[in-house]
């Protein structure tokens, strides 16, 4: 099954262009997007400006804590949510096809062909009420033009192929019979029918008991390369991306404060933001009892952000300008860009530190007594 | 199953502690005797899954009593086993119940109602027109209320202008005709069916243009179903079934609904916004589930995903409503009948036998309490029977 591109799939904006002018070879070609909610609250500016771009058959994980809108991100990009009170902005480029302004309607044809998504909960995201094989005929027989009888011999491949074992007897089970990484296979599959070109997996295995994370992530990274499909894999865990993703970028209050190619950002991290994300992932070579490192505080209101740099409040090198203004995304290399004025690693940010460590305070503690 | 025994049977004998060193031993037989069963269980789960602890006594009972019921109304309107003529008055058994001391009754089980007609075909005959009526008013608001909930459930929060304009313009036009009905008719004193078409046209107006404005298709169905609670359901369908079955001299014409029919649809409507609550309220849970988000982000259309993802979640809750609805449809269609619309004599229904010998009670008490304990009874077993539906039809985790 490694090629289930079918015949059914409409192509022709991009496949007859032979690719266009404007795809330059990309898969995928995200400029600026903006995703904004118009709320009681005011305007929450859930994503506030993020580009990227992805290639076939690579992988970029996107990386930061709950709320800084990668999941939000995620969505927009697939068009996925609510219209009520959406402001959606930028330019999201799909092999030469702009998709920003297709209505859903139009996106359907898209949607599980085109690019697919898995979800963080298996045991929310497969319909408890429905057979594990008619969930996963529903979206083949929705794009591809086949007989039941083709679309069940797909689907025994399929669960074949994401390894469980006898996918002919599955097909005629309800999800709440499987174990959670076995539905999460399930969930992949499903995602995988109609042989997308793109995956969004949006912590995928964050549900899952640690000993199947690998191997759902293994799987994944398997599926990829046979498919020679891109993925977008979303994180709170620099652990999962680490080796797994070609580029990462770090997000935080709905912006991209670091990217860079993946070897390059675990041996050369510039934002300090990075550094806390790992650095509060605990070391099997740590002692008994040593008190987890964390990030104080919480991403900040996205209603009300703070005025200079987004992480200044919680960061331990943040200085007085920090407060005040924020860092534009500057390139040290070919690929990292990183917004931050005391970049970790460099004179000026290892002076910073070192002040802060000095005077025993840092900028938040300023910003939260003035406050 | 019998996965449930050794456990109690440890529980209980741990009480009597002379027994507990003999227990003791027991133990590791009884647990390691459960842990196979349990393993069995499991292995056998793949192919009788559903097959669970037993129904229980009660569950049988009420299903055996709707068996009884819905058998013997089938056999009476069809006339294959009628226990008699409905309509052949006995003079000398009129008002005498079965336990009547003077006179004679013999011959005549259940006894007579007061123009002498045996009480047994009659029952048997009004079970008939009680479960059509009952039965036929709540598929009604079944599919009706179902449906309107799974829209509203479904569409809730979400920006639906289409459908809010339409919903907007119907709940506007029957505001407008009976306001500004009102208005035109009586403050400008036009005629009655210009100021009512005036009515609709600007009711219509002003419910579309709010519709386009606020978009929400669920806030106008909640809204229409707010309203219709809000009238007392006895009332309305009172109403309905006075408006529908016309004069009396129409009926003795022939011409008019049916009176079954004007049943069915007065209490129908009545129910549509119970079972449609319900099915909003259930729909709009399962609506936010990652299933529903999956599906549409498989390339699903709305219509697929509320028929194929939505519905079979929700059917549970909904049937469960109905049979309650079908014993609330039971007991309206013999207030209906009492009030002295309905079914009309002398086609018997359950409610209209107790309608026509009310005035009898005290002194031949059978024939109202035999119609009663049939209702009684048919109830209680449609209650019972809603909540074995509720527990049993669940194929999801709950339900293990």
């Amino acid at each position: 099954m490694s090629d289930t591109d079918a015949p059914g799939i409409t192509n022709t904006s991009t496949a007859a262009g032979g690719g266009g002018p404007a795809t330059d070879g990309r898969l995928l070609t995200v400029t600026d997007v903006k995703t904004h909610f118009q709320t009681d609250r005011g305007l929450v500016r859930a994503v506030d400006g993020v580009s990227f771009t992805l290639d076939r058959g690579d992988t970029l994980g996107i990386v930061g804590e709950s709320g800084c809108g990668k999941t939000v991100l995620s969505r927009s990009i697939m068009g996925l949510l609510p219209k009520r009170g959406l402001v959606r902005e930028g330019s999201i480029v799909l092999e030469g096809t702009e998709l920003i302004d297709l209505s859903p309607k139009e996106m359907r044809e898209y949607w599980g062909a085109q690019m697919s998504m898995i979800f963080q909960d298996p045991m929310t995201s497969l319909n408890p009420v429905m057979k594990i094989g008619n969930q996963i005929n529903e979206s083949i027989r929705q794009h591809l033009d086949v007989s039941k009888d083709f679309a069940t011999e797909l689907a025994t491949n399929l669960l074949g192929s994401v390894r469980i074992p006898e996918p002919e007897a599955r097909l005629k089970e309800y999800p709440h019979q499987l174990s959670g990484g076995m539905r999460q296979r399930v969930c992949i599959a499903v995602a995988l029918a109609c042989g997308p070109k793109l995956l969004f997996a949006d912590e995928p295995t964050t549900a899952l008991d640690v000993t199947v994370q690998a191997q759902v992530l293994d799987l994944m990274a398997t599926q990829q390369r046979e498919r020679f499909m891109a993925m977008v894999l979303i994180t709170h865990d620099l652990g999962v991306v680490a080796g797994r993703a070609d580029e990462i970028a770090v997000m935080y209050a709905g912006r991209v404060v670091e990217k860079s190619p993946a070897e390059e950002l675990f041996s050369n991290m510039k934002m300090p933001y990075t550094e806390a994300l790992l650095s509060s992932i605990p070391k099997l070579g740590d002692a008994t009892h040593t008190r987890l490192a964390t990030i104080p505080g919480r991403p900040p209101d996205l209603v009300n952000p703070p005025k200079g740099c987004k992480f200044a409040p919680r960061c331990a090198y943040a200085q007085e300008r920090c407060l005040e203004e924020e860092p534009p995304l500057v390139e040290v290399t070919p690929g990292h860009e990183y917004r931050c004025w005391f970049p970790v690693g460099t004179p000026e940010g290892v002076e910073a530190l070192e002040r802060n460590k000095r005077e025993g305070t840092v900028a938040a503690a300023s910003l939260t007594r003035g406050a | 199953m019998p996965e449930r025994p050794p456990e109690t049977a440890l529980v209980g004998d741990f009480e009597t502690p002379d027994e507990q060193i003999v227990e003791e031993s027991i133990e590791g037989g009884l647990l390691g005797q459960s842990a196979e069963i349990r393993v069995g269980a499991v292995a056998a789960g793949g192919e009788g899954r559903r097959r669970g602890p037993g129904l229980g006594l009660g569950a049988w009972l009420a299903i055996g009593w709707m068996v009884f019921i819905v058998l013997i109304a089938v056999l009476a309107k069809t006339g294959i086993l009628t226990w008699g003529d409905a309509e052949e008055s006995f003079g000398r058994c009129a008002r005498k119940g079965p336990l009547a001391d003077e006179g004679s009754a013999s011959g005549f089980l259940l006894g007579c109602d007061s123009n002498g007609r045996d009480m047994i075909p009659r029952l048997a005959l009004g079970a008939w027109t009680s479960m059509l009526v009952a039965t036929g008013a709540i598929v009604v608001g079944f599919v009706i209320g179902g449906f309107l909930g799974l829209l509203a459930g479904y569409f809730g929060g979400k920006e639906t202008r289409f459908g809010a304009v339409i919903v907007g313009a119907l709940v506007g036009a029957v505001f407008g005709l009976i306001i500004g009905g009102v208005f035109f008719a009586v403050l400008i004193g036009l005629g009655d069916n210009l100021a009512g078409v005036l009515g609709v046209l600007f009711g219509a107006l002003a419910g579309g243009f709010a519709g386009y404005r606020r978009g929400d298709l669920d806030v106008y169905l909640t809204g229409v179903f707010n309203v219709m609670l809000s009238v007392p359901a006895i009332v309305l369908a009172l109403s309905l079934t006075a408006f529908l079955l016309g004069s009396a001299d129409e009926a003795a014409s022939g011409g008019g609904l049916p009176p079954e029919l004007v049943l069915i649809i007065a209490i129908g409507v009545v129910s549509i916004p119970l079972v449609g609550r319900i099915s909003r309220a259930s729909a709009l849970s399962w609506a936010q589930r990652d299933f529903v988000l999956a599906a549409r982000a498989q390339g699903a259309k709305n219509g697929r995903i509320m028929v194929k993802e939505l519905l079979p979640n929700v059917l549970p809750a909904m049937f469960s409503i109905s049979l309650l609805g079908i014993a609330i449809a039971i007991v309206a269609e013999g207030t209906l009948a009492i009030l002295g619309v309905g079914v009309r004599p002398p086609t018997p229904s359950w409610g209209n036998i107790i309608a026509l010998d009310r005035g009898n009670l005290f002194k031949s008490p059978h024939i109202v309490f035999e119609a009663s304990l049939l209702i009684f009874l048919t109830v209680l077993a449609l209650n019972f029977l809603g909540d074995v539906v509720r527990s049993r039809f669940d194929v999801r985790e709950g339900g293990i």
